[in-house]
């Protein structure tokens, strides 16, 4: 099992939140701890058991091709945080 | 009219369908008595007044038309990470404060249809993470019992709600423990059904492969009732399952002749005190007393839920809440670029207990670390779920303590991991599945405590079970009654 | 190549399947339309909803895959493909990650000479479109140097095939042959419009080359941006070059994706160094596994049509049509049909073909009307075959008879028979016609003895004349050229 630390700055970055010097700290401190009852799990032997792929044991579930009533575009842009027409609008995207 | 509203669901659409009382006054009486207690108890983050006057009114139309409907007039809280069409919809936290459903949830939708009025949306600890109710981001909620204690959570707001006479049956979510824990915090029956039983469509996920929507109610009979109405397939949930409808409202029983209950070797309550050891000691013996055969039962990896259950649940969060990102509703901060918007927005809108979760979930999945945790969590949750497979074949039902301890006071669990215990005996029947409930089974007063707050006994059955869970759950509350014990406090919460 | 290398290539295309409806919800899945009025609270990734799969979508690519000859499994699911961008509702995307619905396959196609080969496919999957985005404020409307950015979802959870190819092709014709066969396969199922110009097909190239008679691949780039089939070949061409050059000139080539400059004719990289994304794949608990039954797979299979590649061979080795001829028809499903039933009437399907491929469709292009809505029925087209065929009329007649008949004239053959235009054919007959046309044009006559041979045309043109156009013209050549002669 890896160490009981983790990449707090790292991970962040791959969710997408900002986190203050305070945070990372904290965070890493409180994951750490987690990880440490967490890496537990290594005490079981699942050598041949099988994920759980799902709790229910259905298979394909699937609908019908047939339309339904899409919602009215005002409703979907009213709450919009930045429209502009009938567009959602977002501050530019810097190509990575 | 102000008794009414004391009295279960169950009856009060007795009342309506039979043209005693009209809708519209139940729910004038319960609105008038929500304005009043609310700022003690802080159950809703938004009292639908208008909305429910207008559902009265229709359910009153249909009535005198002569329909009977099975939920005629019952006061209902929902909690505040269902939708509900043009209502406030914001799962505690404040990246969604102001954001208003245009759909409403098939679970919801079912109870409405049924002759239901939602009341208010009710407060939950933010996106349903949490054990107290105090990850809210946008109210508190006090336990009607003790106000200085927590209600439970994360489905606090609803269980508050329904102990304190502000509605006669809450919606709450369960994922880990999150309607049988304030359930049991609260006096209440609170019962997560089989996964699956009840459409998810609507209902803010969390972790996709447990939650699961499911009534707190002051009977065993309500819940019953609740559960019949909106369970079964839901077309627009792949998750919700196609099988016959299994009614479980002529299931409730007076004894428990002939039921095997499994009483959990390692779940030894000896942990938990004397008072609360010696609370499901007598439990136990009161099951027998009914008829019950009392076996002893093993769930060796149950003691590897927490662990399992913190992988796997933050993992199917860090993904479900991705998309929350400022640009098609809900919060946004502003950034020079989009990049910059993520996560000014995320860092703003999320508390802390929503971002370690976001951040171990992410790591959990992240590359060179998923085989060793996620896949590894799914595996040992097949293990616990045939150790719960294994345990059913020699019982008929589960019995084991609802949580470790009473409601506590407020910032008694600042640490997280104390904070994730309160879970540690409702998570293994979330990871397998398993329908599951919390029944009132006594009173204890908690150390440095002023009140004596109740305690819950956890019944568990095997998958799909429902109709023996609330069956035996009937059985045991009809003949001990704990609820009705003590009423709940301050004094003008009482109507 | 003369250069000493060699160029291999791999496609990766995104399809559009025409389903009625989204992949995971009832939107409409149409082209076009206001933005953000095709979307609901699934396709938009609003909070609570959940995505139930279109079976139609299911259907198509199994069946697809099944024309490939590809592996259908047992067993296949949906996975998420995490990474934040505007245009995606959920932040992440609906995919197929280590169980595609399909596996291998091979794509017949065949170049311009007729020979055909085969690349194979490493798989095609199921996954979800994104929401489409314009970039406001730069110059020409790319990311870089714009200001913001607008979206429509009008397009997020549109289902898309992504297939996957072996690098086995080795040139830039090779490549948009490969396309072309995948794309009349994808029309002939019907599953898809595949017209890149509306973003029904998108396709990147993994282009590397290496000194000939190597084993081991180059490193390769993925080009993407080409719009065309055009475009794919010029860019494939374009990146074989600049990597050649390259390495001849001691360089190395980077890891890179570049993107082609359709104006410029160059391929520029699109980043600096290669930023490897973590999707953290994992099943998608919101979904259940998919068990494709064997009997279902049967039964698709036995119901595919004729695939492009078997209806090329029919056409080629069983009809005789030339390449270009069955290319041209297969190309054109419509035009096809209606030639697979002239055919089916009976007559040379050779003739047929050249009927079906010249005047007919001429004459349909002249008036902006498809050969298949025609007043011409397959039926008597095939009338007005077996009538040249029998050289009961001649060409001339039979293109009078054509146009007649494309104005709703009717059968060809009552057509003949009611109005006396069976061709000429009686020597005698014709041989009247001949002594009265060479009587009247002595002076042309002399000039003809006197060694002036291409006045012969126009004696044979007179003589045609004088029987109204009904003598066989061959028959009419050789008795005017007899009698001149003597």
């Amino acid at each position: 099992m890896p160490a009981d630390s983790i990449d707090i700055r790292y991970v962040a970055q791959l969710a997408r939140i900002a986190l203050t010097d305070e945070e990372i700290e904290r965070f890493g401190k409180q994951l750490g701890d987690l990880l440490g009852h967490v890496n537990a799990l290594a005490e079981l032997d699942t050598e041949s058991v099988p994920a759980t792929a799902q709790v229910v044991e259905s298979r394909n579930v699937s609908r019908a091709d047939v339309e339904r009533p899409c919602l009215d575009r005002e409703t979907v842009l009213e709450q919009a945080p930045q429209r502009q027409g009938g567009f959602f609008r977002v501050p530019r995207i810097i190509a990575e | 009219m102000d008794e009414l509203i004391e009295r279960s669901g169950a009856h009060i659409a007795a009342e309506v369908n039979t043209g005693r009382a009209s809708a519209s006054e139940v729910v004038d009486a319960t609105l008038s008595h929500v304005d009043a207690v609310e700022p003690a108890i802080g159950a809703y983050l938004t009292v639908l007044h208008d909305a429910a006057r207008a559902h009265a009114a229709r359910v009153d139309e249909r009535v005198r038309a002569g329909e009977r409907l099975a939920l005629a007039g019952v006061p209902i809280a929902v909690k505040d990470n269902m939708c509900l069409t043009a209502s406030r919809t914001t799962c505690g936290s404040k990246i969604l404060e102001h954001w208003i459903a245009p759909y409403t949830a098939t679970a919801v939708a079912r109870l409405l249809d049924a002759g239901a009025i939602p009341i208010g949306k009710a407060n939950c600890d933010e996106f349903a993470m949490g054990s107290s109710c105090e990850n809210s981001a946008l109210g508190v909620t006090r336990n009607p019992y003790d106000p200085s204690r927590v209600p439970g959570g994360s489905s606090g707001g609803s269980a508050a709600a329904v102990a304190a006479y502000e509605a006669a049956i809450g919606l709450g979510s369960d994922t880990g423990g999150s309607i049988r824990e304030p359930g049991a915090f609260c006096n209440l029956i609170g019962f997560k059904p089989t996964y699956g039983r009840v459409s998810r469509y609507g209902l803010i996920a969390f972790a996709s492969s447990l939650d699961q929507i499911g009534p707190l109610s002051r009977t065993v009979e309500d819940a019953a009732l609740a559960y019949d109405a909106m369970c079964g397939f839901d077309p627009m949930d792949a998750t919700s399952l196609d099988r016959t409808p299994e009614p479980t409202a002529d299931a409730l029983r007076e004894d428990l002749r002939g039921v095997r209950v499994g009483i959990v070797r390692e779940f030894d309550t000896k942990a938990l005190g004397t008072d609360l050891d010696a609370v499901y000691a007598k439990a136990y013996r009161d099951l027998e007393a009914l008829g019950a055969e009392i076996v002893e039962v093993s769930l060796p990896t149950a003691a590897y839920g927490l662990a399992t259950y913190y992988l796997i649940a933050p993992a199917e969060c860090s993904s479900n809440l991705a998309r929350f990102d400022g640009v098609r509703y809900g919060l946004r901060v502003d950034g020079g670029d989009v990049r910059a918007m993520y996560d000014a927005t995320r860092a703003a809108g999320f508390g802390p207990e929503v971002k370690r979760r976001i951040l171990i979930g992410t790591y959990a999945l992240s590359s060179g670390y998923y085989d060793a945790y996620y896949v590894r969590a799914q595996k040992a949750r097949t293990l616990i779920a045939r150790d719960f497979e294994a345990a059913f074949a020699g019982c008929d039902l589960i019995a084991c303590p609802a949580a470790s301890c009473a409601a506590f006071p407020f910032a008694a669990k600042s640490d997280p991991y104390s904070m994730y215990l309160m879970d540690y005996y409702t998570i293994p029947m979330s990871l397998a599945g398993l329908p599951a409930l919390s029944v009132p089974c006594g009173w204890v007063t908690p150390e440095g405590g002023e009140f004596p707050m109740p305690i819950g006994l956890q019944l568990c059955a095997p998958l799909f079970g429902e109709r023996q869970l609330l069956g035996a759950a009937h059985a045991y509350e009809r003949a001990t009654q704990h609820a009705l014990a003590r009423k709940p406090l301050p004094a003008q919460v009482r109507a | 190549m003369s250069t000493g290398y060699e160029a291999v290539i791999g496609i990766e295309c995104h399809v559009e399947l025409k389903t009625a409806t989204k992949m995971f919800c009832g939107c409409a899945n149409v082209f076009g339309g206001e933005p953000n009025t095709k979307v609901c609270p699934v396709c938009l990734g609003m909070p609570g909803a959940l995505p139930v799969p279109n079976e139609a979508a299911l259907e198509a690519i199994v069946t697809t895959g099944l024309a490939f000859g590809s592996e259908i499994p047992a067993f296949s699911k949906f996975d998420r493909k995490n990474y934040f961008y505007p245009d995606m509702p959920k932040d992440y995307q609906i995919s197929q990650y280590d169980t595609p619905l399909t596996q291998g396959g091979t794509v017949t196609y065949w170049l311009e000479d007729g020979t055909h080969k085969s690349c194979r496919l490493t798989r095609i999957h199921l996954e979800e479109d994104t929401g489409k985005s314009s970039h406001a404020g730069s110059e020409d409307g790319r990311i870089a140097g714009s200001s913001y950015t607008l979206i429509d979802f009008n397009r997020a959870g549109v289902p898309l095939m992504e297939c996957v190819s072996e690098p086995d092709l080795r040139s830039a014709q090779e490549a948009v042959a490969f396309l072309e066969a995948l794309r009349r396969t994808l029309l002939t199922l019907g599953v898809s419009d595949v017209k890149m110009e509306e973003g029904s097909l998108r396709c990147d190239a993994n282009v590397s080359v290496r000194p000939i008679g190597a084993t081991e691949y180059g490193t390769k780039t993925e080009i993407k941006n080409m719009n065309s089939f055009r475009s794919v070949e010029r860019a494939i061409e374009s990146e074989i070059e600049r990597q050649i050059e390259t390495l001849t000139s001691g360089g190395r080539i980077v890891q890179e994706t570049r993107g082609w400059d359709e104006f410029n004719g160059v391929t520029h990289s699109m980043r600096s160094k290669e930023e490897a994304h973590d999707y953290r794949y994992f099943p998608d608990p919101d979904l259940v596994p998919l068990a494709i039954p064997r009997e279902d797979v049967a039964r698709m299979k036995a119901a595919l049509p004729e695939l492009p590649w078997r209806r090329y061979e029919r056409y080629t080795a069983e009809y005789g049509l030339g390449s270009k001829q069955a290319t041209q028809l297969l190309d054109n499903l419509a035009l096809a049909s209606y030639y697979d039933r002239v055919v089916a009437c009976g007559g040379n399907p050779q003739r047929a073909s050249n009927f079906v491929l010249g005047d007919l469709s001429r004459l349909a292009n002249e008036h902006g009307v498809a050969v298949a809505d025609s007043k011409v029925s397959p039926e008597h087209l095939s009338e007005l075959v077996a009538l040249v065929e029998s050289k009961m009329v001649n060409s001339k007649i039979a293109k009078e008879l054509l146009e007649r008949a494309w104005e709703g004239g009717g059968s060809p053959a009552a057509i003949v028979a009611s109005e006396g235009l069976a061709q000429t054919s009686d020597p005698a007959a014709i041989e009247r016609f001949v002594d009265e046309v060479l009587a009247a044009n002595g002076t042309v006559v002399a000039d003809y003895k006197a060694g002036k041979e291409n006045v012969l045309g126009f004696l044979v043109g007179q003589v045609m004349k004088a029987s109204r156009g009904k003598a066989d013209p061959a028959l009419v050549n050789e008795l005017v050229k007899k009698k001149l002669s003597t």
